[in-house]
């Protein structure tokens, strides 16, 4: 099973817009529930998404508790040349997971 | 405090609100928002500069049945130029236990300025879009949204 799920175009001319779509599965533990016995169950969330573009950053995010579980991000970006394209998401507990995909721009 | 159907924030009014905030929190009770925190979020995020309401737009919808996936989208117009983009969306709560909700940062590589993500609310409430222009202004939309069934932040 894929940790997370990437959407975007394959081709794309040059200059066109295109949008990408990512959802990661993660619980996305707010810190402020309590579990059954009455804890609260400690924070434990993706804090940052980055999405580098030949390896130069277009897009990032800093995340809080108010996102929901499993975060799905759409944006956009500015197909300029063909390449990889990089997504890394960050957060507690030492998480960091990283998905790339190749776009071909004509 | 911001009064209802007012966005503009004057230096003073955030400087004397998180002032407030720096006492106010020490009653409250934690778990849950107060207009002094989001006050403070704000102000981190516009370091204080005039907010002015509109350009930015807040898509969310007004009556959610589930509060734990609310799917929210913020968007300004822009040409997304050099000279004329826009820096960053974010977004804020006024109820939530943490007024933040996210910050996306764009630059001319992004194209369009629109960001679409799912977000959670604790309660109806009022949800804020600020965004960040290259020319140095900050605008604000805002959504009141009535909730049915909150996200469980309290078990």
């Amino acid at each position: 099973m894929n940790l997370a799920r990437l959407s975007f175009p394959k081709t794309a001319k040059k200059g066109e817009i295109i949008e990408i779509r990512t959802l990661i599965s993660h619980v996305m533990e707010t810190g402020y529930r309590p579990d059954a016995t009455g804890k609260v169950v400690p924070r434990d969330i993706i804090r940052r998404f980055t999405c580098h573009y030949d390896g130069e950053e277009v897009f990032r995010a800093d995340l809080w508790q108010a996102i929901a579980a499993n975060p799905y991000l759409s944006f956009t970006t500015v197909a300029t040349k063909s390449g990889e394209l990089t997504f890394t998401w960050e957060g507690d507990n030492g998480f960091r997971h990283v998905e790339s995909g190749t776009i071909t721009v004509t | 405090m911001p009064m209802p159907g007012r966005t503009r924030w004057t230096r003073r009014e955030t400087l004397a609100a998180s002032a407030a905030g720096a006492v106010g929190l020490l009653l409250v009770r934690p778990s849950w928002g107060t207009p002094d925190a989001l006050a403070a979020a704000i102000r981190e995020f516009t370091g204080g500069a005039t907010l002015q309401r509109g350009r930015v737009k807040l898509d969310l919808p007004p009556l959610v049945e589930n509060g734990n996936s609310v799917s929210v989208t913020v968007r300004m117009d822009s040409p997304m130029t050099a000279e004329d983009h826009v820096r960053a969306l974010a977004l804020f709560t006024e109820q939530n236990p943490q007024p933040n909700v996210a910050i996306f940062h764009l630059s001319p590589r992004s194209g369009r300025a629109i960001v679409t993500t799912r977000m959670r609310l604790a309660t109806s409430q009022k949800v804020i879009a600020l965004a960040q222009h290259s020319d140095g202004s900050f605008w604000s939309d805002q959504v009141d949204v009535i909730v049915t069934l909150a996200a469980c932040v309290e078990g």
